[in-house]
């Protein structure tokens, strides 16, 4: 957790906090379908919105949620939609879209259980290997995750953050406990925590390309409406925003894609060690799991075995060379999930067969506790 | 004259629709209303879905945004609420707007958002080939009603005037100058305004069906579509076979910005906290 910042007190649940932390990111406009166990996010920006010069609208369906996400943020304005997993899976299509016409906006799904209807109101996180490859074709990713209403707050400013540097869609993953856990949170000032701003376009409209090569490789959309006219399409396009069916430049446009991702992948990518310096044992988990990994981590140390937490809060792009780095220091890593080790596998593909990977699973709507957690440390210390 | 030039996005061509598409026709319409009606390009902002006909926007130039299929509605929802200062246009095709889109066809049209929406009808899938759509009459073939659609199809116009649209109107690509006043009045209206325009599909449509060539398709048009006034005068037997076009539905409602507009100064002085 980083450092306690300074503001106001108050108690507040997962979700509140979410809304929250997208209004302080300068979030103005909200569109949704509700679904358990996310709706309090819109519950309580539809409440906040209207007075805060924003816009709130409930639409037909995930589907059409997602679609004016985007719309709204080709005008310039902070978008975001929330959803659980039956909705997760509808909106993939046009999150596809938003990675394609690279249309910033930020997507929170508050995990249940599935596949289908699942357990609407129980948590899971069953949906992180969907964040990563739900909506179809090659493309890089950004998934982040939240333990704590505080982190909740501060991973939907980081995630708007995300959005408007690297021009993407960006996802915050949570579970039905982080988003119903009514804790302390500290709404800190103004100010207190940076936010980013999508670049401007830098040259006169004759002189524009919207998605012409940058530096950072991240394009300029300007905003609609502004005098700057261009073309924005879910084809594959050339830096004109213009449909090609030329192989180089379909091929330009798919790598680039995923190279925007992965070229920036240090700054993106973060996660958090609990005690793991001098570990032999590294616990791996995330979301409302690293809370009873912590636990386990301090009744194992007090027990005399040398555990630690590898916590990571950005799940894509996923830190495989620090997965590496920790297994070359470990024995063992015990990856703890509500599923049946989606995450695992990339602990493995990190580690390198240096060091082998435990599972703890949980796939029946009750948390993994303290002690699965404990147990495991010692079965394999 | 008009300089069509100063709107189309010639680099783009040539464009992608058939010899005989109806589809072209319909963008020289709508460049006449925008010009008609003075609307600066940097203030429209054209949406379209996925089809031969939401092609369009890539040709003209104003704000263009080519979505997912059938979800154009959906897409132009965000931009309007988020900027109601803009003109938003919506391109949809038959399938586009009322199988994929169905949904969002009818929610737009009953939150009456200010958007007009384009609705080129075919009565076919163009762009997948000539797969049957819900517009396509009973009995006519499709490549996926190779022995004749035994479905009904839906009457587009009826389904947005029902769902709650302020301005419903059927015009086709042969009566233009027709056409030119009913994009106008759809443009000028202030609420969800739907126009239906029927545009030939001479590759999957027309010649499935043995319906000739692209002219006679346009003779189709000319023979059976029929001025709703004058319609009504003809006898039952006259009216037979024919489609009504037209203005056949124009109502002042209350529009969805307005409303959210509204309900935000209304918030203002309503000291209650949230
Ligand atoms: C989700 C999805 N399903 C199917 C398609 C394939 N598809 C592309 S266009 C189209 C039908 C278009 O027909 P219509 O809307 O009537 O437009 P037209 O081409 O006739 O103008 C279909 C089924 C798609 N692009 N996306
Ligand atoms: S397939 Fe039909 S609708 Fe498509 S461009 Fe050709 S004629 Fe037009």
């Amino acid at each position: 957790m980083s450092t306690t910042p300074k503001g106001k007190v108050i108690m507040i649940a997962g979700n509140e906090a979410c809304a929250e932390g997208a209004l302080y990111a300068g979030c103005r406009f909200f569109a949704g379908y509700p679904i358990t166990p996310s709706s309090e996010i819109a519950e309580h920006l539809c409440r906040k919105l209207p007075r805060l010069g924003g816009k709130f609208i409930q639409m037909e369906d995930e589907i059409g949620a997602m679609g004016a996400v985007i719309g709204a943020s080709l005008t310039g304005m902070k978008a975001l939609t929330a959803t659980s997993g039956p909705g997760f899976s509808l909106k993939q299509e046009n999150i596809g879209h938003a990675v394609m016409a690279e249309v910033p906006c930020v997507v929170v799904d508050v995990q249940r259980g599935g596949p289908s209807t699942g357990t609407p109101t129980l948590p899971a996180q069953m949906d992180v290997q969907q964040a990563r490859w739900g909506s179809h074709g090659d493309h890089g990713v950004i998934c982040l995750s939240a333990a704590t209403a505080q982190e909740t707050f501060e991973q939907t400013i980081r995630a708007f953050n995300l959005a408007e540097t690297y021009m993407t869609p960006v996802l915050l993953l949570i579970d039905e406990i982080v988003g119903h856990t009514t804790e302390k949170m500290v709404i800190p000032e103004p100010g207190a925590i940076e936010v980013v701003n999508r670049a401007k376009p830098a040259v006169p409209p004759a002189k524009y390309v919207p998605y012409a090569p940058t530096e950072s490789g991240i394009p300029v959309l300007a905003d609609f409406g502004t005098g700057y006219r261009y073309n924005v399409t879910g084809l594959c396009h050339t830096e004109t925003g213009f449909p090609t069916n030329d192989p180089k430049r379909i091929e330009a446009n798919i790598l680039h894609l995923t190279d925007k991702i992965e070229r920036h992948r240090d700054e993106i990518m973060r996660w958090k060690a609990f005690r793991l310096d001098d570990a032999k044992i590294a616990v791996f988990a995330y979301g409302a799991v690293a809370r009873s990994a912590r636990r386990a981590v301090i009744e194992a140390r007090e027990a005399g075995i040398a555990a630690g937490l590898f916590e990571p809060t950005t799940l894509w792009p996923f830190p495989y060379e620090a997965i590496l780095e920790t297994a070359g220091r470990v024995k063992a890593f015990v990856a703890a999930e509500m599923n049946l080790g989606q995450m695992a596998r990339e602990v493995e593909l990190g580690a390198k067969c240096k060091a082998e990977v435990h599972r703890v699973n949980r796939v029946d709507g009750d948390p993994i506790t303290p002690k699965q957690i404990l147990e495991k440390i010692k079965e394999v210390a | 004259m008009i300089d069509y030039y100063e709107y189309i996005r010639a680099q783009n061509f040539p464009h992608i629709w058939c010899a005989g598409c109806g589809d072209g026709i319909v963008l020289k319409s709508f460049i006449r209303s925008l010009k008609k009606l003075g609307i600066a390009k940097d203030d429209a902002v054209m949406v379209s879905g996925i089809g031969c006909s939401s092609r369009t926007p890539g040709y003209i130039d104003i704000n263009t945004l080519h979505t997912t299929h059938g979800r154009a509605l959906a897409f132009a929802t965000g931009v309007k609420f988020a900027n109601p200062r803009l003109k938003v246009i919506v391109v949809t095709g038959d399938g586009d707007a009322t199988a994929i889109g169905g949904n969002h066809y009818i929610h737009a049209a009953r939150r009456n958002i200010d958007i007009t929406c384009l609705l080129y009808n075919n009565y076919i899938y163009g762009m997948t080939g000539g797969q049957v759509s819900p517009t396509t009459p009973r009995g006519m073939n499709a490549s996926t009603a190779p022995f004749g659609n035994i479905e009904p199809a839906f009457n587009i116009s009826g389904l947005a005037q029902a769902a709650g649209a302020s301005f419903v109107a059927r015009g086709d690509v042969y009566h233009v100058q027709q056409l030119d006043k009913l994009i106008a009045a759809a443009l000028g209206k202030t609420g969800f305004s739907l126009v239906e325009i029927l545009s030939p599909c001479p590759t999957a449509y027309g010649r499935r069906n043995k319906m000739g060539t692209p002219v006679d398709l346009m003779n189709w048009l000319k023979d059976n579509v029929v001025a709703k006034d004058k319609l009504d005068k003809m006898t039952e037997e006259e009216q037979r076979g024919k489609v009504p076009s037209g203005v056949l539905w124009d109502v002042e409602k209350p529009e969805f910005c307005g409303e959210y507009a509204k309900l935000v100064e209304r918030l203002k002085t309503d000291k209650k906290k949230a």
